[in-house]
């Protein structure tokens, strides 16, 4: 279990564009980087990130990226999303090693 | 001046054309401009649209925000697919790849990354008829990312 940090705005008015912030606790170790015994520590990333809106009747994608060794520790995504109507944002995040993490936020309109 | 050959001024022209930005493209490596070729499905690669923020002078390589967006409608007639994001230096020329959906209602994202040494960035925004636009920034950086050990 990693730990998970989403944000979303207090208050959302229907049809309104918001602002989706999400960080995930992961070390994101590249795979080119000595560790203390001079040895390059094995890879370990997060490759796949994905944000699906589910209002009930369908799961829609809103969002997803694949991440590299380039993305900095504890990953941070923010990106926006049309909100049309209240539901279920499910957040995935999917890695090495099996890493798999998942959260489901609910979407309420003001 | 009655000599045939180039004058002064005409050569420092030819080296003002040569150091323009328009060149940046013909001037990336090999495996760079093989990774954008691979995203953009050896598209033509036009200049604009889409916007880079990243600071100019970076202290830590390790954690650098990032934020880019695509200027596009985003109705289903005329919509980004995908953005991607390369580097000229880092072990590995790709930092991301973004796809949106119909329920974003920008193309636009931030998120942190790793900067090995100062170089270029490369944004690369595919839409969704194909066409692929780009911008290049440059970053200067003083404290690297992946060339220390733990500690």
């Amino acid at each position: 279990m990693a730990r998970t940090l989403i944000t979303l705005p207090a208050q959302i008015r229907r049809d309104e564009v918001i602002e989706v912030r999400t960080l995930v606790a992961h070390p994101m170790e590249t795979g080119y980087r000595p560790g203390a015994d001079g040895k390059v520590l094995p890879r370990d990333l997060i490759r796949r990130f994905s944000c699906t809106f589910d209002d009930g009747v369908t799961k829609d994608l809103v969002f997803s990226a694949e991440l590299f060794a380039a993305i900095s520790a504890n990953p941070f995504l923010a990106f926006p999303l049309r909100a049309t109507s209240g539901g279920t944002l499910i957040f995935v995040w999917e890695g090495d090693n099996g890493f798999r993490q998942a959260e489901t936020v609910a979407l309420r309109l003001a | 001046m009655d000599c045939t050959g180039p004058t002064r001024r005409q050569a420092i022209a030819s080296f003002a054309v040569l150091l323009s930005p328009a060149a940046d493209a013909a001037v990336w490596p090999a495996d760079l401009a093989a990774a954008v070729a691979a995203f953009t499905r050896s598209a033509p690669l036009r200049e604009g649209r889409v916007t880079l923020e990243i600071a100019e002078l970076v202290d830590n390589g390790n954690a650098v925000p990032l934020s880019l967006s695509v200027q596009s409608p985003m109705t289903p007639a005329d919509h980004v697919v995908a953005v991607a994001v390369f580097n000229e230096r880092n072990p590995q020329r790709e930092v991301a790849l973004f796809g949106f959906g119909p329920r974003s209602a920008r193309a636009q994202v931030s998120t942190r990354i790793r900067l090995a040494t100062s170089q270029k960035l490369v944004a690369v925004a595919r839409m969704n008829d194909g066409s692929c636009w780009s911008r290049t920034v440059d970053v200067i950086v003083t404290i690297a990312a992946c060339i220390e050990g733990e500690s």
